[in-house]
């Protein structure tokens, strides 16, 4: 029984020996290189959108719309892996899977509600079915 | 091992071990904060929806071109950007255990936090002075109740912020303290992360319309 536990603990050890840095806390190491290249994206990421709207650059708003929607995304990408030290083996890759997890509901949320009440707007004005009721 | 076990040793012995395992205190903290943390993204994921279905909805009130004040938001936006970067930098005078350094930066934090607070009430007090409050058609009430939401979530961000710097200055970087520091630093970046999509679909989206 002893020498089975001891040589639990000793797995148990070395396949976390690496992450618990601080007393058991899985605290990310955070480098001074990972937080000013996130502010500098940030910045580019930030600047580049507002521009394209308070400036009118673009011809076309819904090209406009698009583009700025794609530099939201690609600017969480970069505070997720800069600031909050996202990656796939924190705790195990359970970081990793709680957020796929809530991304899926959140599309799910998101995607279901526009979609829901766009057709109920567009279905159910008044007016709209009184002509049908006989 | 392979000699089998007496009748007297089977039941003295205990087939678990109530010492093997032994996290230190705090060990799974940084999951369970995550975990908020994505329950928090849902709450704010609904707001979003809400915004979404009514941010059309003027009455025929004002529109938001009429009452979004674009460079303010900009500045604003600054404000937060700021602030999660001085964070970072007091979580790193954290990881070499400086205090001092650790509280000044947490204090600079701390003001980008208030200013960015300050600007959002003042864009809120500019827009019910104008007529244009939360009471005024769907489009704004979901406006204030999204915008507002975050602005009330920094709002706590900052109190937890002061509350641990009294807690740094009494005790030091402990293991505690430092656990403690690294879950805000998670929150207070997590707010910029929200405040991406609000400033993008919110703001931006909405003016070009």
């Amino acid at each position: 029984m002893r020498t089975a536990t001891s040589a639990n603990v000793t797995l148990h050890d070395a396949s976390h020996g690496h992450e618990h840095g601080h007393g058991g806390t899985q605290i990310p190491h955070a480098t001074m290189r990972d937080y000013l290249i996130g502010f500098g994206l940030s910045v580019v990421l930030t600047a580049i959108p507002f521009w394209l709207v308070m400036g009118g650059v673009l011809p076309s708003k819904a090209a406009t719309g698009f583009v700025i929607m794609g530099f939201a995304v690609a600017q969480i990408v970069v505070h997720m892996i800069y600031f909050l030290h996202m990656n796939a083996k924190s705790d195990e890759g359970w970081t990793m899977v709680a957020l796929v997890f809530t991304l899926i509901l959140v599309v799910i949320t998101l995607a279901g509600s526009l979609w829901v009440m766009h057709h109920l707007n567009v279905n159910m004005m008044p007016g709209h079915l009184a002509p049908d009721i006989p | 091992m392979a000699r089998t076990l007496t009748v007297s040793e089977l039941e003295t012995t205990s087939f678990y071990d109530p010492h093997e395992h032994e996290h230190a205190a705090g060990g799974s903290t940084m999951l369970g904060f995550w975990i908020y943390l994505m329950s928090d993204c849902l709450i704010f994921a609904v707001m979003f929806a809400m915004y979404g279905v009514l941010g059309t909805s003027y009455a025929g009130g004002p529109t938001p071109k009429d009452v979004f004040d674009l460079p303010l938001v900009a500045v604003n936006t600054a404000m937060l950007l700021f602030s999660s970067i001085t964070y970072g930098f007091a979580m790193l005078e954290a990881q070499r255990k400086r205090v001092s350094t650790t509280l000044l930066w947490l204090g600079i934090t701390g003001l980008f936090g208030a200013a960015f607070v300050g600007i959002e009430l003042y864009e809120f007090a500019h827009m019910i002075h104008e007529g244009a409050g939360p009471q005024r058609s769907a489009f704004l009430s979901s406006f204030f109740a999204l915008v507002g939401t975050h602005g009330l979530h920094v709002t706590c961000g900052i109190i937890w912020l002061v509350t641990l710097m009294v807690q740094v200055a009494r005790r030091g970087i402990e293991p505690a303290n430092h656990r403690r520091l690294a879950c805000l630093s998670l929150f207070w970046h997590f707010l910029d992360v929200i405040w991406i999509g609000v400033f993008t679909f919110v703001y931006l989206l909405s003016t070009l319309r």
